[in-house]
């Protein structure tokens, strides 16, 4: 057997682990195992491209191990020092570096072609595809992450940007026409293709509102994917083609299944109509809302047969889930029965709220999805929503005129008695107003949600 | 249509099988995932797209020991990818473990 057919084979094993582990990782039992055996893959692709025999250059190990060690290194501590609340936005951030990788790689091929080389060849298309994915998948990740974590504002956005997204994708287009057309190589044309890839992952990102932020990064994460696949056929390599058409494949599909959970379509999150929208609907005219005191409120829990809890992004990053699961207790233990309804993009991906609340001990059992928890509404006496907005705005049924119109949500106001915690009567993250908040069985707890839950868990231990 | 046939030589073809029949194989494994796991699986599907990698280790194997300018983008491409790589499985690691059952007190 020869050497390059043994190292073929053993990616061939290494595909193969890959595909179990991310097989593994789409089930809840088995998605701890899974991703480990998908990094196994992984860390056995790694070493196998290390000692695979080279028939030109110098091997450069020092090189290659220093920016391994580097680039680990940075992974290792930024993976354990983020804050859960803070997983989105880190998502986005490593992926755009995978595709900077696969954009750099373009780069430098393009250097790398022998005089003479063929322009109109697989080979310089091949590049152009590594470098034009790779850069877009770069900016579009960071201004996703930028208008995750609050840096970028929602409003910041380019004029007539489906014109801007247009013209840079046809300009786009021209220049790879251009550079494969020229006799030789022209790297002014590249460098050109470059900044217009660039920008265009700019210009593609910014006008989507950050709601849809995470549709948006798992789009990204596909792009990222196919990049991968791009400069694995550059090399003619197999496993960066399997597993970045991998990502890329499941990518899309995971795409599609959350844009399902806010049953809104792919192309309607792209054009960005949800954020751009925002507070148009509402009623004109003023409408009261009544408040509740933290003192009645403890007693009316304490003597609750069944409380549902709803649970928003504003609760998670006021880290006050640790508190919320301390009145829990304390109400159990006073036999009153305590449930989380949990939407299913609660938080800011979909399945960031149940991570969030896993992590301050909440048990798992307590965790209602959506249809259980709407049927178990009219049996429940107390809903407190903390820190959830458009989750629970009926708007979404009723009113065909709202962006979330379609959107499936908790309907709370199906319980004997609501309260909403929340700092003031602003709008949520979709910028809508919500019905709920004047509704006969609804009663509003202003103040930061953390001061008020502390107060309550105080008033309920004295009551 | 001659330069595109030109194109279209033996590996060619086999890559573009290999290509279509990956994307089948994503969206197969993919199929039905529950809404609790779709923030853990986009973490981990872009760790693996941090495969990119070895294509900088490639690139930087097959440089000559003076030719700085891959060397350097090379090396850069190595450490970006790698943070991707390190840092998306320690994160999924550490989502997925909060869903570990937790021992009864």
């Amino acid at each position: 057997m020869d050497i390059s057919n043994l190292i073929d084979l053993l990616y061939l094993v290494s595909i193969i682990v890959f595909i179990i582990g991310l097989k593994g990782l789409s089930h809840p039992e088995t998605a701890r195992k899974g991703n480990r055996v998908a990094a196994l893959g992984m860390g056995m692709a790694i070493v196998i491209s290390l000692f695979a025999p080279e028939t030109s250059g110098s091997n450069n190990y020092p090189w290659i191990i220093g920016a391994m060690l580097i680039g680990g290194g940075i992974g290792f501590v930024s993976s354990k020092k983020v804050a859960m609340t803070k997983m989105p936005e880190m998502v986005s951030l490593f992926n755009g570096l995978g595709g900077a990788c696969a954009m750099l790689i373009g780069i430098a091929e393009f250097g790398n072609l022998p005089q003479g080389t063929d322009m109109m060849s697989g080979a310089v298309l091949t590049n152009i595809f590594a470098m034009f994915v790779g850069a877009v998948s770069l900016t579009g990740s960071l201004v996703a992450y930028g208008k995750l974590n609050g840096s970028l504002r929602d409003n910041f956005t380019l004029p007539a940007p489906q014109i801007i997204n247009l013209v840079s994708l046809v300009g786009i287009i021209a220049l790879s026409v251009m550079i494969m057309t020229q006799p030789e190589l022209n790297m002014a044309l590249v460098y050109a293709l470059l900044g217009l890839s660039l920008f265009y992952g700019i210009a593609f990102v910014t006008p989507i509102g950050g709601g849809d932020m995470p549709v948006v990064i798992s789009l990204l994460n596909s792009v990222t994917g196919i990049g991968a696949t791009g400069a694995g056929l550059i090399y003619g390599n197999n496993i960066m083609i399997i597993g970045g058409i991998l990502v890329g494949a499941s990518g899309v599909i995971l795409t599609v299944m959350m844009c399902e959970a806010m049953n809104r379509s792919l192309v309607n999150v792209l054009i960005g109509n949800l954020g751009a929208s925002g507070g148009g609907s509402g009623s004109g005219r003023e409408e009261i809302v009544k408040e509740v005191n933290i003192a009645d409120l403890a007693i009316q829990l304490k003597y609750a047969d069944k409380v549902a809890i709803v649970p928003g992004y504003g609760l998670a990053v006021a880290q006050a889930q640790h508190i919320c699961h301390e009145i829990e207790a304390a109400l159990e233990s006073e036999g009153v029965e305590v449930r989380y309804a949990i939407h299913p993009v609660a938080g800011r991906m979909p399945g960031h709220m149940n991570v969030l609340l896993a992590e301050s001990d909440v048990d798992y059992d307590k965790l209602l999805e959506l249809e259980p928890a709407n049927s178990s509404f009219p049996s429940t006496d107390v809903v407190l929503v903390i820190g959830a907005n458009d989750v629970v705005n009926p708007s979404a049924k009723d009113d065909s005129a709202s962006p979330i119109y379609g959107m499936p949500i908790l309907d709370v106001e199906t319980a004997k008695n609501v309260v909403v915690f929340k700092r003031g009567m602003s709008t949520g993250y979709a910028g809508v107003q919500n019905p709920l908040f004047f509704g006969d069985k609804t009663k509003m707890l202003f103040g930061d949600a953390k001061a008020s839950l502390g107060k309550l868990k105080d008033e309920i231990a004295n009551a | 249509m001659e330069q595109i046939l030109a194109f279209l030589d033996d590996n060619t073809l086999a890559m573009l099988s290999l290509l279509v029949l990956s994307s089948f194989l994503g969206m197969e494994i993919i199929g039905k995932v529950p809404t609790v796991l779709h923030t853990p699986l986009m973490s981990g599907a872009n760790a693996i797209s941090g495969v990119v990698v070895i294509g900088a280790i490639i690139l930087i194997r097959r440089a000559e020991a003076t030719d700085y300018l891959t060397l350097v983008l090379g090396f850069i491409g190595i450490a970006l990818a790698m943070i991707n790589v390190v840092g998306g499985f320690a994160v999924t690691n550490r989502m997925l473990d909060m869903f570990k059952k937790k021992e009864r007190k």
